[in-house]
């Protein structure tokens, strides 16, 4: 069983946000693999110690990503492969034509991801590569299983051979999801507890080569027009509007509360009395 | 220049979903004074008599017309199953932009139609703006730490999911109270095989309120110190009529499901009222609430960073305030 890890390397979740000049300053700040791709990571490397599966994880981004990579390495990824790209990394489609393309050849059994990366939040480049590759796909996986139809004890399939039985989250509520394979599957929080790199892994890491890729050897001409057409610009970024200083209840427990009410009443929140 | 603008509806039970209304109010702003019509994309389960009245209700709220995509593989979060069908409908109108929720349907059916359409996408709007050579489309990044406005420059359709919450509501019009029935078509059956069937749905929201959709949300944070704290907290939202929240460090100590965690990791919610128990307001903590309208923050340490951030602060016990606020709100209730 083969099996692809699709990372992305984001800011660490306690980084501030500096602008400057119309962009993000990345200056100083540390890096890390984005939380939701820990999850898919960890369930890529249970797979494999539970049933001999390779694991190969896939990341597009500059230089800097293939940190994110060497991370894989030491947590115990057979192979790594950076797509060296730094221009139009929010361009969803941009990224998932790359991916998809680097993916295509190695025809895996299961992709793997994250929900969505922290930075910029669209949770779209992971499910534009399923559609690219036209694989089913399914989404904020907090379980997940694979095996026959006979192995994951079902009476029927529609389908034959390897499937995935998922349970998923969908705003609070949970699904149980069957798909065959190959698919994509991104992973929410629970999946799995991610684990740490060990020092040895850390060390044989060091000697293992990451695989380079480069765009231009992936994009044809009929995916670059796609490209073309899909692109969407920036042309502003701002910090969030500043809030105003609030303002602190004083008083005894009781009269905090008899406030607060008051408050809740000037703002319609809660019915006033005289209605 | 009379492209349509199609709206991708949803259903939660047998109600649109105020989102849906957010993107016809957004619809027909994008459609300024041209000419042109917001059409609607719905998909539901079987006959339909349900999804039916939902259709006649979206046409009482200015859709000109309603395409209904109905099979059993149909449920309410199934957008592998409204693909291709949707594709199909985009295919035959070419609307100028597809506008859904950013709604757990919304976004997973929206990267993948643009994939299939070379597309452009801009997910999760907050703000929409009219340019004289366009539109500008504002939306968060790092859950809200900045926002970054993008435009499109490819070729239309455009897609676009909006955050639910942020945007104005379209309001029913009083002159098509008598829905057209010829406005309401059924899509033919996807031929296409089956991708994916959903074999069991468990409802866990006790409140049934989405918390991305919620007007109130109560929080709570590790000095909830426990499941036991939660349901205090539960008292309250049920009283408010809101939905109860987390920060990670109350999910990471187990007092509570990660399904509702609010975060850069987990959920951004932007509600009209944001009460936070015991959350000491850590940086993705504060990412993930700090747009709420107003915000109220209940913490014993009066150096807690979230009382930066809080409208109103309380410097006390949350095992004091709350029981006592949720007493408060029972009797204005039965007063009422």
């Amino acid at each position: 069983m083969k099996i692809v890890v699709l990372l992305k390397q984001t800011f660490d979740t306690e980084e501030k946000i500096d602008i400057a000049d119309g962009r993000i300053e990345e200056y100083g700040v540390k890096f890390v693999i984005n939380p939701y791709d820990e999850f898919a990571l960890e369930e890529a490397l249970r797979l494999k110690e539970a049933n001999d599966a390779e694991v190969i994880a896939i990341t597009a981004g500059p230089e800097r990503s293939s940190i994110a990579l060497r991370t894989a390495l030491a947590l115990g990824v057979d192979q790594a492969i950076l797509v060296s790209e730094t221009e139009q990394l929010d361009h969803s489609y941009h990224i998932a034509a790359l991916l998809a393309e680097t993916i295509r050849p190695l025809k895996p059994d299961l992709i793997l991801a994250g929900l969505f990366a922290i930075d910029s939040g669209s949770g779209s480049v992971a499910l534009q590569v399923a559609e690219l590759l036209d694989l089913p796909h399914a989404s904020a996986a907090v379980k997940l299983q694979l095996g026959t139809a006979d192995e994951l004890a079902l009476e029927q399939a529609p389908w034959n051979g390897q499937l995935a039985l998922v349970e998923r989250d969908v705003e609070g509520d949970s699904e149980i999801v069957l798909l065959p394979l190959p698919a994509l599957i991104t992973a929410q929080q629970g999946l799995n507890e991610p684990r740490y790199p060990s020092l040895p892994g850390i060390m044989k890491a060091k000697k293992k080569a990451i695989i380079e890729r480069f765009p231009a050897d992936l994009l044809n001409e009929p995916l670059q027009a796609s490209i073309a057409s899909s692109a969407t610009v920036r042309t502003a970024i701002t910090p969030p509007p500043a809030r105003q200083t609030g303002r602190l209840l004083q008083g005894s427990s009781e009269q905090q509360t008899k406030e607060l009410l008051h408050i809740l009443q000037q703002l319609n929140l809660v019915e006033s009395e005289e209605s | 220049m009379s492209q349509p603008i199609l709206v991708v509806a949803e259903c939660k039970g047998s109600s649109i979903r105020r989102v849906t209304f957010e993107a016809i109010a957004v619809a027909q702003k994008l459609l300024q004074q041209r000419a042109g019509a917001v059409h609607c994309f719905l998909a539901g389960p079987g006959e339909g008599a349900e999804l039916q009245q939902a259709a006649r209700e979206l046409l009482t709220y200015g859709a000109s017309e309603v395409h209904l995509a109905s099979s059993s593989e149909q449920t309410e979060s199934n957008a592998l199953a409204s693909l291709k069908p949707l594709q199909s409908l985009v295919q035959q109108l070419q609307p100028q932009f597809v506008i859904a929720g950013h709604t757990a349907y919304g976004r997973e059916l929206a990267p993948r139609l643009a994939a299939s359409l070379a597309s452009g996408y801009i997910a999760d709007a907050t703000a929409v703006e009219l340019l004289d050579d366009g539109f500008a489309f504002t939306r968060p990044l790092y859950a809200g730490k900045a926002f970054e406005t993008r435009s499109f420059t490819g070729a239309a359709p455009h897609i676009v999911t909006i955050r639910p919450n942020n945007h104005e509501t379209a309001a029913p019009l009083e002159a098509v109270a008598a829905a057209n029935e010829s406005a309401i078509n059924t899509l033919p059956a996807s031929a296409s095989p089956l991708r994916s069937i959903v074999r069991e749905v468990v409802s866990r929201v006790s409140s049934g309120i989405d918390l991305t959709e919620a007007d109130i949300i109560v929080a709570g944070g590790r000095g909830v110190r426990g499941s036991e704290g939660f349901q205090l907290l539960q008292q309250l939202a049920d009283q408010l009529g809101g939905a109860v929240g987390a920060s990670r460090a109350a999910c990471d100590a187990g007092y509570c499901d990660y399904s509702l965690q609010i975060g850069q990791t987990g959920k951004v919610v932007t509600p009209q009222l944001y009460i936070a128990c015991g959350i000491s307001g850590a940086i993705q903590h504060l990412a993930g609430m700090s747009q709420s309208r107003t915000i109220i923050a209940i913490n014993k340490d009066p150096e807690a960073p979230i009382f930066s951030i809080a409208d109103y602060g309380i410097v006390g016990d949350l095992f004091e305030i709350v029981p006592l606020l949720t007493d408060e709100l029972k009797k204005l209730g039965r007063q009422a």
